[in-house]
């Protein structure tokens, strides 16, 4: 059995700790609040975005030269998947969601027999598939240094994956994040972003638009800014949830501390009144036997 | 009859401005200035950079964007751009810097021409501001 000293320190760090979990807390309600709005003021763009190019997509005149970025290149050999995680740990099941929902992915492909690139955004993420699938990690990108999520580094990304695709480097691209539903449930999902799946989206407006200039050119124009646009998207969201999955998941470590401290307290109460006891009955013992 | 119709001004980050009262909106659209009016024919364009004018029952309010894409349906303007400032807002300095920068960007070797015309297009657009 532990001596009193021991335990007294063992209920000490502990107490400690419960703190930093409970200030950890307190720090991602804030922020998740901040990111929730910003995800939430984000959204009339991409779904915009979204509207205006579903339109043109189904009034598109020449389905056959419809620019690749919508179309593909008409093969699906190598697969670019962007996993986007956080740069900071302690958020619950937040980045090993996302990589085993990507992890599944990859070994599907593999299995095809189709070639695999891997973008992560995020080091989390690096980190976690480095071992495994260090050799498919074409590029690491990680923004450390800037606060808030932002549309220029979204930009970033996206015309990365543009580069690329135009270098002929991929057939198939498709992001991993985690969908922001509340602060307890994120959903981890896979998007293909290129070429762009409308598929179940029916347009429900038939109305013809007047295009200047014609619908290739505004399509070539409008194509790549909505992958920087869904990759944005995915970033918003992204960082609500890391905030809502590391609310939760400190709100639990702040709970076990407390459960901890509890039974820890009534072991040193314990072993503090057997002492006394034992004491005790060694002075009347010592009495008795005079 | 009214001769009004709404217009939302959206950027990646949030919806930027909104009005309901707009009598006629001025975009510097791909091929030339465009002044849209209630009733207007659905149309979509992309935008160069220049100035959009907003009258309104309320006044006039102007903005500089870079680009972006306008979308006109059911009287109802969207105008999505991922760089946009209100004139109000900005000041001298912030447009010497933005010129300077772009002035940078037009000596790069590898622009191409369309790039290039767009680059000079925001540099004349930031000249006639200041």
């Amino acid at each position: 059995m532990a001596s009193l000293d021991d335990l007294k320190k063992r209920i000490t760090s502990v107490k400690s700790t419960q703190k930093i979990t409970k200030a950890m807390k307190m720090v991602a309600a804030a922020k998740l609040r901040r990111a929730q709005e910003s995800a939430e003021k984000g959204r009339p763009y991409s779904v915009k975005m979204n509207n205006v190019i579903l339109n043109l997509s189904n009034g598109i005149s020449d389905k056959e030269n419809a620019p690749k970025l919508l179309s593909g290149t008409g093969q699906e050999k190598t697969h670019l998947c962007v996993v986007m995680t956080s740069d900071r740990g302690l958020c619950g099941g937040f980045n090993s969601n996302i990589v085993k929902k990507a992890k599944s992915f990859f070994s599907k492909i593999l299995d095809e027999g189709k070639d695999l690139k891997i973008i992560t955004v995020g080091s989390k993420g690096n980190d976690q598939l480095k071992r495994v699938y260090g050799n498919k990690i074409i590029k690491n990108i990680s923004f450390k240094e800037s606060k808030n999520t932002n549309y220029f580094d979204a930009d970033k990304v996206g015309k990365t994956v543009i580069e690329k695709f135009e270098a002929g480097e991929f057939d198939v691209c498709t992001i991993f994040y985690n969908q922001f539903k509340n602060v307890i449930t994120q959903i981890p999902q896979a998007q293909q972003i290129i070429p762009l799946n409308n598929e179940g989206e029916e347009n429900s407006s038939d109305e013809s638009y007047e295009f200047e200039p014609d619908e290739d050119e505004i399509l070539n124009n409008l194509l790549p800014k909505n992958i920087s646009t869904q990759i944005f998207k995915a970033m918003l969201e992204n960082s609500a949830s890391e905030q809502g999955s590391r609310m939760s998941a400190m709100d639990n470590a702040t709970r076990n501390a407390g459960e901890m401290v509890d039974k820890l307290t009534i072991e040193y109460n314990r072993s503090r009144q057997a002492a006394i006891t034992k004491e005790l009955i060694e002075i009347i013992s010592g009495a008795e036997s005079l | 009859m009214s001769e009004e119709f709404k217009l939302e001004i959206v950027n990646p980050e949030k919806s930027f401005f909104s009005k309901d009262d707009v009598i006629e909106a001025i975009v510097p659209a791909f091929e030339g200035e465009m002044g849209i009016l209630k009733d207007h024919i659905s149309i979509i364009s992309f935008l160069k950079p220049g100035i959009v004018t907003i009258n309104s029952k309320s006044g006039e309010e102007r903005f500089f964007v870079e680009d972006g894409i306008v979308e006109f349906k059911d009287n109802n303007l969207s105008v999505l751009t991922s760089s946009i400032f209100n004139l109000k807002d900005i000041n001298k300095n912030k447009i010497q810097d933005l010129i300077k920068k772009a002035e940078n960007e037009v000596n790069k070797a590898e622009l191409s021409d369309q790039e290039k015309f767009l680059v000079d297009q925001k540099i004349d657009v930031l000249r006639s501001i200041n």
